[in-house]
């Protein structure tokens, strides 16, 4: 089995952290994983993405163009991109931030209200650990508690005063 | 240890490191700017230098003085980086110094842009700076032949006393993969007698040089570099075939291109064409015979890069121009997709 998943926001909302933890995830499954930024002039201030590619097969390319899910952060980002979610797949587009509905049939959308829960929560910042909540409840893609537990080993102990936000944002995801 | 999820870029880096360079001189440029950012951070802790010159062109000398004095040392650069830094790498294989270059190509000519390409190839392999001379030219396909080939890289200079350049692009720079860095070792001992590096009058002076007044002298040292070169066609050369036993058509393709173009093979063969694949991981030297013995059984050659076609010579020359050889390429820095590639195996000719 193969999994694209296409992350794409604003610089600074924390796209490549996200895509980051997904495919760490992956990799310590023992899968094949690929993590692929854009580093182009749109990652120099405007909008950023960022290809993962999770696979039991070697991967070919890395970049994702027709994702089997979509995440996005912000409205340019859904424009770019919604027509390029194959039939089947998924969106999780944050809610406060995209005021659009999808207008594809063959797809899942989730509208997430990741930045709204996580001003509400004095989670700002943690958005994108909102929306990662929410992604694995919802495609079962890594059992919750493991892709928990491996974000927090992930956070180096010069940054071990975030692990609380973290698990407490990952925790509201679990539940919109 | 367990493998690590790594940029290319500081997977070679680390895997520099790790084969005992302790010397990297370099000057920013995407795609490839973190590989200067890991040495900086890194080099200081294992006692090695980490250096960002004023320029390409300083950077490659320093190279060049550090070879001169026997220690393994490297510069990293993008396509327009890497032709500021031909003539000291001419100067270099013209002093028989070992050194590790590593290009993250991009779109070009000129400052052209910053996204994954091979535009570089014939610059590469036939054409790195003036002069008879040739670098070894390793092509890697993943992040963790990034750590692998920088290693076998500096092994290989060591040997035949010539620079390699490890031929990469930006996708293989920027992507993050799995990489297990536990076999990349220094070797124990590499004996360097030719080393100008102080003899406290106990031998007689070592001399690096490329300046031969004398035609018959500097004659004599291009003779004696290309019989080298013969022992490296020898023993070095290095590919990988996927399904080409009962192959039809062959598909060629090295580096980022030869993974996309295997994922094409894999879906064509689900759909019965009898295809396979050929990889060159050394492009220089380039694995004629190896290839042309496919051209007995196949009918047909496609050749995928991201430039407009430079290594269809090369196949040609491989086969003996006794097989059509197709193409399939993208450039500027858009990377070609499995679909593209499959639809030229399926005959569509693009």
């Amino acid at each position: 089995m193969t999994y694209n998943i296409l992350i794409a926001g604003f610089g600074g909302q924390g796209v490549l952290f996200a895509a980051k933890q997904i495919a760490s995830a992956g990799m310590a499954l023992g899968k094949n994983v690929t993590w692929l930024p854009s580093y182009g002039p749109e990652s120099r201030g405007g909008t950023s993405n960022c290809s993962v590619v999770i696979s039991d097969e070697e991967i070919g390319s890395p970049l994702v163009i027709k994702p089997d899910c979509l995440i996005v952060f912000n409205l340019p980002s859904f424009e770019k991109f919604e027509q390029s979610v194959k039939p089947g797949g998924v969106i999780f587009s944050d809610s406060s931030l995209v005021d659009r509905k999808s207008t594809r049939e063959d797809i899942t959308v989730h509208y997430v209200p990741a930045s709204g829960a996580a001003s509400d929560n004095n989670l700002t910042g943690f958005a994108n650990v909102i929306m990662l909540g929410k992604f694995i409840k919802e495609t079962g893609l890594f059992d919750s508690e493991k892709f928990l537990n491996h974000l927090i080993d992930n956070i180096p102990p010069s940054r071990a005063a975030l692990i609380d936000k973290n698990r407490s944002a990952y925790t509201i995801g679990s539940g919109l | 240890m367990a493998k690590v999820l790594m940029k290319g870029n500081e997977a070679v880096a680390e895997a520099a490191i790790r084969s005992g360079c302790r010397h990297y001189f370099g000057y920013p440029i995407t795609p490839q700017t973190e590989i200067a950012e890991y040495m900086a951070k890194r080099m200081p802790k294992v006692g090695g230098l980490c250096l960002q010159a004023e320029s390409e062109i300083s950077a490659i000398n320093m190279v060049m003085g550090a070879a001169s004095a026997g220690v393994r040392a490297m510069t990293s650069s993008s396509s327009p980086g890497i032709s500021l830094k031909c003539e000291g790498i001419s100067y270099i294989a013209g002093c028989d110094l070992p050194c590790l270059i590593l290009n993250v190509q991009r779109g070009g000519p000129g400052l052209g842009g910053i996204q994954p390409a091979q535009s570089d190839y014939w610059q590469a392999t036939k054409a790195m700076g003036h002069g008879d001379l040739h670098l070894i030219v390793l092509a890697p396909s993943s992040v963790q032949e990034m750590a692998s080939l920088a290693n076998k890289a500096f092994d290989l200079a060591d040997k035949y006393r010539m620079p390699a350049m490890l031929l990469a692009d930006g996708a293989l720079g920027q992507m993050m993969e799995p990489v297990d860095l536990d076999g990349i070792k220094a070797p124990e001992a590499v004996c360097k007698p030719w080393a100008t590096c102080g003899h406290d009058g106990k031998r007689k002076k070592n001399i690096t040089n490329s300046l031969y007044i004398n035609p018959d002298d500097l004659e004599k040292t291009v003779i004696e570099r290309f019989a080298r070169y013969e022992t490296v066609k020898a023993n070095e050369i290095m590919y990988e075939e996927y399904l080409t036993e009962d192959a039809d058509i062959v598909v060629v393709a090295y580096g980022i291109t030869a993974r996309i173009c295997r994922s094409a093979v894999a879906m064509a063969r689900a759909q019965g064409v009898k295809v396979g694949l050929f990889r060159p991981i050394t492009l220089w030297p380039y694995p004629y015979e190896a290839l042309g013995r496919l051209a007995d059984t196949a009918s047909r050659f496609i050749v995928s890069e991201l430039n407009m076609g430079q290594m269809i010579d090369d196949v040609k020359i491989a086969i003996n121009c006794r097989r059509p050889v197709d193409f399939c390429g993208r450039t500027g820095g858009v990377l070609l997709t499995p679909e593209e590639i499959l639809n030229a195996i399926l005959g569509g000719k693009k």
